[in-house]
């Protein structure tokens, strides 16, 4: 009885997740999922503010900014770093156009391509981390910067997990059409969330 | 009472899980169902309830005398940061999830929440959230207080605080998924008849505080992230000597902290705003004013938080800023009280266990809200900072507010869950412990307060004493209070009389399913009959339409 009761929900389920159903079952089953994520992504981006407002705060409550001692920001890599995650969600943009036309090879080609985009940029930021002449606890400055820029790292690396994710289902005949496509959708949105709080972090950790 | 008739009712359509052996089981499995989930939640939070309740006598006791004999300071303060940190995020803020998880999707019509397996992570969180912290006590529990400020929390012991701060962030995300889920299933999964505004007022509710969760909790995660870090790598973030700032740390928690407390309130006022109509019998009194002012404390909420630290050094014309948003607060939080009472006023009462306790809520959630306006104003906050008015205030509005609350909600929802009522005769006596240990335990302390006793210190002057005592009777009269419950909820569940579907002859969704609901909550879809409260008892020319009303939604008539 149990057993059958639990199945029954799960079978409901599946059909909301339902990947390999065909498109007309859009209308029978709404799909929240996607609302469900820029909640997600609204929650994800106030602790990204709450650490902007904090540094931003230590910044303005400092005698001397960055404080004294503090090397020079080197800004050509990250600028090229910059560059290559901004153009990368273009690129991510072109995967989702060829789904909706039903071109898999196209999907994955472009998260492919995509995926590249953000290991360079993680092996850059990777690289900037030695070479910056400074440690986590040196100052206020160095540790906000160490911390904003990994979390914000971890943040690539699990949308690039997303990103290889989609393209390992992709394998699967089927799996994503023109009529369903929420596994691409979900993850190009994530990359667009990282994308713009990068561009946000630039401004202020670097520029400002 | 009214138990003699139960028998008589109309059966449920079919025969369900409920007499099947093996049904336990289900709670302690991932399952998916909203209904299993919102129980696994409430007895799981109960669990808490008892332990983080443990805790709070074992400070109660240590207070019993002015000297610190009974525990020594140090696990003193353990045990008041663990009390706190038990009772709001593994008590009253998953309890309330509890209840909402089971009930909107009902109350909506919907055969579940929008993502159930995530709304099964969201549960499984809880247990691991909740071990975390208590098996701080064998490594040295954090003793910083439940709002951990540095420096204090960074010069303690790293081991307990570090499973403070973990356990603190495993609970948030729990309630952040909690939060995405109860948002979309309100927004997108009614039935396609009711509209906004026809939704029970709890929905209203559930919405502001998720609302609040999604966007204040993260803020909290950000501020232990960094807390952690000055904790186990000497980063200066809050660290003056070295550049930082503890007062960043301190509006970061607050971000969150304040909406928090609405996050543990909006939940209950919106279960009261079901409960009193239904026992009152009569329609609620603005309908719109008590909805739209959810929405306006939620927004509220996130602009006043400074209001915990105007002896933080905040500037004069911030500290103008705070107290007036803070006081704002208590228009629309007024306007709930107001219409509560409105609706209680002529109705034809059913001074029953879920009545008594949603009465005991408005009236004890209201000295706490008077204390709070109190505290708002600068000049007296700084009187009274750090001593026991605030434990005064705050116990009124979490304890008088959220856990009469709480326990409204069971006795009213208990029938549903379970498909049995529980014993009205020792819900009363449950009742009546429960409304004066409270008043004998936390009332003296404005006194205390206002005479200056600091709070979380194990040590007070001998003047003190014979007050201090009788709060300290107050609890343990509190304490016994919980075993009348405790048996009642337990005997009922295996033993009480049958409960029919709709025992309360009540106008909402929830109670036009057989109870329990079966998997998948409806056989037949249900329909909108009418607005969730329209009980029209008052005017007499409607009688007969209600009647009729309550025929069709099944009531016992
Ligand atoms: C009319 C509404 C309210 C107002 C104006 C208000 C005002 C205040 C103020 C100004 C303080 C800071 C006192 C201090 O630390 O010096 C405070 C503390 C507190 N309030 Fe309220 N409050 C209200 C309602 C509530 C509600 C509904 C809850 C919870 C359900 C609550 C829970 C608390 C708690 C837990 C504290 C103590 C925090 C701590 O320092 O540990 N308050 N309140
Ligand atoms: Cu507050």
């Amino acid at each position: 009885m149990q057993g059958s009761a639990i199945e029954t929900s799960q079978t409901t389920l599946d059909m909301q997740h339902g990947h390999g159903h065909a498109g007309g079952h859009h209308e029978a089953h709404p799909d929240h999922r996607i609302f469900g994520i820029v909640l997600f992504l609204i929650a994800e981006s106030m602790i990204f503010l709450g650490l902007f407002a904090a540094y931003l705060t230590f910044r303005a409550v400092s005698p001397e900014w960055p404080p004294e001692g503090t090397p020079e920001m080197e800004l050509l890599l990250p600028g090229i770093n910059t560059i290559i995650l901004i153009s990368s969600s273009f690129v991510m943009n072109q995967g989702n156009a060829a789904i909706k036309k039903n071109n898999v090879g196209g999907l994955r080609a472009w998260f492919g391509a995509t995926a590249l985009m953000g290991v360079v940029f993680l092996c850059g930021q990777l690289y900037e981390y030695f070479h910056t002449g400074f440690g986590l606890t040196d100052n206020i400055f160095t540790s906000t910067f160490y911390v904003l820029t990994g979390f914000h790292g971890l943040h690539v690396c699990f949308g690039l997990m997303l990103i290889l994710a989609v393209m390992w289902r992709s394998l699967k005949a089927d799996r994503y059409s023109s009529a369903s496509h929420f596994g691409p959708e979900a993850a190009e949105l994530y990359w667009h969330f990282v994308d713009v709080v990068w561009i946000v972090l630039f401004l202020i950790l670097y520029l400002l | 009472m009214t138990t003699a008739g139960i028998e008589t009712t109309v059966k449920p359509p079919e025969p369900h899980g409920e007499s099947d052996g093996n049904n336990w089981r289900k709670y302690f499995s991932f399952s998916t169902d909203h209904k299993v989930i919102g129980i696994q939640y409430l007895v799981t939070s109960f669990l808490f309830y008892l332990i983080g309740g443990l805790l709070a006598e074992g400070v109660r006791v240590e207070l019993a005398t002015p000297d610190p004999d009974f525990v020594d300071p140090q696990l003193y303060n353990g045990l008041f940061t663990v009390h706190a940190t038990v009772m709001i995020f593994l008590w009253i803020v998953p309890g309330t999830a509890g209840f909402a998880n089971y009930v909107i999707p009902l109350a909506i019509g919907a055969k579940d929440m929008a993502f159930p397996r995530l709304n099964a992570v969201g549960f499984w969180l809880i247990p691991p959230g909740g071990i975390l912290l208590l098996s701080s006590f064998f490594v040295g529990a954090p003793g910083a207080g439940w709002t951990s400020y540095p420096p204090l929390s960074v010069v303690g012991d790293k081991a307990g605080q570090l499973l403070w701060i973990l356990s603190v962030l495993v609970l948030g995300t729990s309630s952040i998924l909690g939060a995405i889920n109860f948002l979309s299933t309100i927004l997108k999964m009614r039935i396609p008849d009711m509209e906004l505004n026809d939704m029970p007022l709890f929905c209203w509710a559930m919405l502001a505080a998720s609302a609040l969760i999604l966007v204040s909790t993260p803020v909290l995660a950000g501020a232990l992230i960094l807390l952690c870090f000055d904790l186990m790598a000497g980063t200066p973030f809050f660290n003056p000597m070295a550049g930082g700032d503890p007062v960043v740390y301190q509006h970061m928690f607050w971000f969150y902290s304040h909406p928090a407390v609405y996050i543990m309130i909006l939940p209950v006022f919106g279960m009261i705003s079901e409960i009193i109509p239904v026992h009152a019998r009569k329609p609620i009194f603005g309908y719109q004013a008590i909805a739209y002012s959810s929405l306006a404390i939620s927004f509220l909420g996130l602009i006043v938080w400074a209001h915990h630290m105007f002896t933080s050094g905040t500037p004069g014309w911030l500290r103008m800023f705070f107290m007036i948003a803070t006081m704002a607060i208590a228009v629309p939080t007024g306007i709930k009280v107001f219409s509560w009472v409105a609706t209680i006023w002529g109705g034809k009462l059913r001074l029953n266990s879920a009545m008594l306790f949603a009465i005991g809520f408005v009236s004890m959630f209201l000295v706490g809200g008077l204390s709070g306006v109190m505290l708002a104003s600068v000049p007296f906050d700084i009187h009274v900072h750090d001593t026991y008015f605030i434990v005064a205030h705050l116990h009124y509005v979490l304890f008088g507010g959220s856990v009469f609350g709480i326990y409204a909600a069971v006795y009213h929802w208990f029938p549903k869950m379970t498909g049995r009522m529980m014993n009205e005769f020792w819900g009363k006596v449950h009742f009546f412990l429960t409304f004066f240990g409270f008043n004998l335990c936390f009332l003296p302390m404005h006194w205390l307060g206002l005479q200056g006793m600091p709070r979380r210190v194990a040590q007070y002057n001998p003047e003190f004493a014979t007050v201090n005592m009788v709060c300290t009777v107050g609890s343990f009269i509190l304490a016994i209070s919980t075993l009348p419950f405790l048996f009642n909820a337990i005997w009922s569940w295996i033993a009480g009389p049958k409960a029919s579907a709709n025992p309360w002859r009540a106008l909402t969704l929830e109670w036009q399913t057989s109870s329990p609901p079966p998997v998948e909550n409806f056989i037949e879809e249900p329909v909108l009959w009418s607005g969730p409260y329209e009980y029209g008892i008052d005017t007499l020319s409607d009688r007969q339409s209600v009647d009729e009303l309550l025929t069709e939604v099944k009531g016992e008539v």
